[in-house]
């Protein structure tokens, strides 16, 4: 299969501009990875974790500290021209463009960045458009469109570029339900059916990553963690059980990751409703017990106690030993 | 993309250039603020000059000057400090990684601000000529225009070229305008003829390029006068325009390779707040 992306050995170190300002920040560090054309491919990682960065590398706009990443065979440090034809990227929650134009200018405009004829230009932007239920908007000026109609725009920029691999830094970013999926429709369908078009999607979203991508890689620290399809990074803790449970507001919860046979543990304390949510990664099931016994202790009541499936966000748990939040 | 690099390249200028060009129709109130607002200034040389008797045709220089200014503001105000905004709204980003030279991206800057800024330095001269009754007799019609296109050549080329240097400073980007705006009133000459300040200090100002353009200008819109306060003469002024041209648009492009080589080393191009 020919590949899209080939990274190796990637490393990106930033250094502080003057000595007091903090220690070096290794945001890469050792980077492998390959992506396959017409693959779909996701990072997942929390904030922090590196995976702006290495788009940032993979769109030319930084470079490696070491190693080295292609696109399309090209060299990203070498042959950046080259490599430019071949890609877009767009960003979650960008701002690009220019208030005043209408949303048909200002794609028109990003368009002529990439030398395409106008009339090719305008027909892509209206179909598109169309497809992402803007067509009305196409006339509005850019500042007077809300968050989410902001973001479609963003994304038909990078889409109607017609590249061959789209870097999409988490797209959905803050977006509604509704506009979300519209957005990754659009992307599930612009792989099955771009014969060849690759993209790869950062995000920390993990239902977002479990439905459109074809393989994820986990990325923590600067690090790969993992790399496989959804199915097979879930089965990694599929021997082990699951557990969610809804209890009272918990001040004490460390005691819980001592508990024999649990092996990973995280926690969300969710002020709004008053309760904090466990999740437990079970080596043994009958550690359900002690850890009730944990409960009691503390006179917390449970709320609900649930077994689940594993998913990625349980996979994310036991390889980091923590969740995203 | 099967277009020519040229082709794409232009594509690239026509595109940056629009946001500019739309933007002097769709949002006139620059017409107050640009056209105006600057004619005060203009008035008040202009009755200053009539005051003390000055040669009539010093209403004319003002008049010039006035229009002229509009030409610089538009350097520092909106081309010097154009990239480091758009780098704070994440333009910049999308602009280099465009498969175009990014010396057309600042090129498309500087035609659509060529053509907004003649727009408010034409009506400045409009009105100026009506308000105060100037005549204006012009000598050499295409000498004229080889001075007005080789003084906003090199003018542009130099905004082209502080617009990388102007990324180094980030948002001390407004201090230096602020410190580049006054001064060069004064030794550029914008409201008296330059030859006045002395040789050496029209000499040194003659780094901006506005300073030669406007001497010569005034020499092809009043010959008699015009000559009797030259600092050089037409012709030298042409060539020594023509060579800033070179020069800047040579520095222009040497700065943006250094800025974005320096950008994607430190990653200052792309993080917002740096």
């Amino acid at each position: 299969m020919t590949s899209a992306v080939e990274i190796s050995s990637l490393t990106r170190v930033f250094n502080p501009k003057k000595k007091k300002e903090g220690k070096s920040i290794t945001a890469l560090d050792n980077v492998d990875l390959r992506i396959n054309q017409g693959e779909l491919f996701g990072l997942l990682g929390p904030n922090g974790a590196g995976k702006t960065t290495l788009l940032k590398i993979l769109s030319t706009l930084l470079l490696p500290t070491s190693g080295s990443a292609s696109i399309a065979g090209f060299d990203v440090a070498k042959d950046f021209l080259e490599v430019r034809k071949r890609i877009n990227m767009v960003s979650g929650g960008e701002i690009s463009g220019y208030g005043l134009l209408t949303v048909r200018e200002n794609l028109w405009m990003f368009c002529q960045f990439y030398g395409i004829k106008t009339s090719i230009a305008y027909q892509r932007i209206d179909e598109m458009l169309e497809l992402f239920g803007m067509a009305s908007k196409k006339n509005e000026k850019v500042r007077t469109l809300s968050t989410g109609e902001r973001q479609k725009m963003n994304v038909i920029r990078g889409f109607v570029t017609d590249p061959e691999i789209l870097l999409l830094d988490e797209p959905t970013l803050g977006l509604d339900v509704n506009a979300s999926r519209v957005i990754r429709d659009y992307i599930v369908n612009w792989v099955k059916n771009g014969k060849g078009k690759t993209v790869l999607l950062t995000t920390h979203y993990m239902a977002e990553a479990d439905q459109l991508c074809d393989r994820i890689a986990i990325i923590n620290q600067g690090k790969i963690l993992a790399c496989d399809t959804p199915e097979n990074l879930k089965k990694l803790v599929k021997a082990s059980r699951t557990l969610k449970l809804e209890v009272t507001m918990l001040r004490n919860k460390d005691q819980f990751g001592l508990v024999p046979g649990v092996e990973k543990f995280t926690y969300i304390d969710d002020y709004d409703k008053g309760i904090t949510v466990l999740k437990f990664v079970l080596s043994d099931e009958s550690a359900v017990n002690d850890i009730v016994s944990e409960l009691l202790k503390e006179h917390a009541k449970i709320v609900s106690l649930q077994k689940t499936e594993p998913t990625l966000e349980d996979v994310f748990i036991k390889m980091v030993g923590k969740g995203f939040e | 993309m099967s277009d020519s690099w040229v082709i794409r390249n232009l594509r690239a200028i026509r595109g940056r250039a629009y946001p500019r060009v739309i933007g002097s129709i769709r949002e006139p109130s620059w017409v107050i603020f640009d056209i105006a607002l600057p004619l005060l200034t203009v008035a008040a040389y202009v009755y200053l000059y009539k005051f003390i008797d000055a040669p009539k045709e010093f209403v004319g220089f003002v008049i010039l000057g006035g229009a002229m200014t509009a030409f610089w503001l538009n350097i520092l105000w909106s081309m010097a400090s154009q990239l480091y905004w758009e780098k704070e709204t994440g333009n910049l980003s999308l602009f280099l990684m465009a498969p175009v030279s990014r010396m057309s991206i600042l090129a498309g800057m500087a035609v659509g601000g060529l053509f907004f800024t003649t727009l408010r330095a034409g009506s400045t001269m409009a009105i100026g000529i009506l308000v105060f009754g100037v005549a204006l007799s012009l000598s050499n019609p295409l000498m004229l225009i080889a001075i007005f296109v080789a003084t906003m050549v090199a003018l542009y080329g130099m905004g082209m070229m502080l617009a990388s240097l102007y990324l180094l400073f980030g948002r001390e980007a407004y201090n230096m305008s602020n410190l580049l705006t006054e001064p060069i009133y004064l030794v550029s000459g914008f409201y008296f003829p330059v030859s006045k300040l002395g040789f050496w200090t029209a000499a040194g100002a003659s780094v901006i390029p506005i300073t030669l353009g406007l001497d010569a200008l005034r020499q092809l819109f009043y010959p008699a006068t015009g000559v009797q306060y030259a600092f050089l003469s037409i012709h030298l002024e042409l060539v020594i325009l023509c060579v800033l041209c070179v020069v800047f648009i040579f520095l222009s492009k040497a700065s943006l390779d250094y800025m974005e080589k320096l950008g994607k080393t430190s990653g200052r191009l792309t993080l917002r707040w740096q």
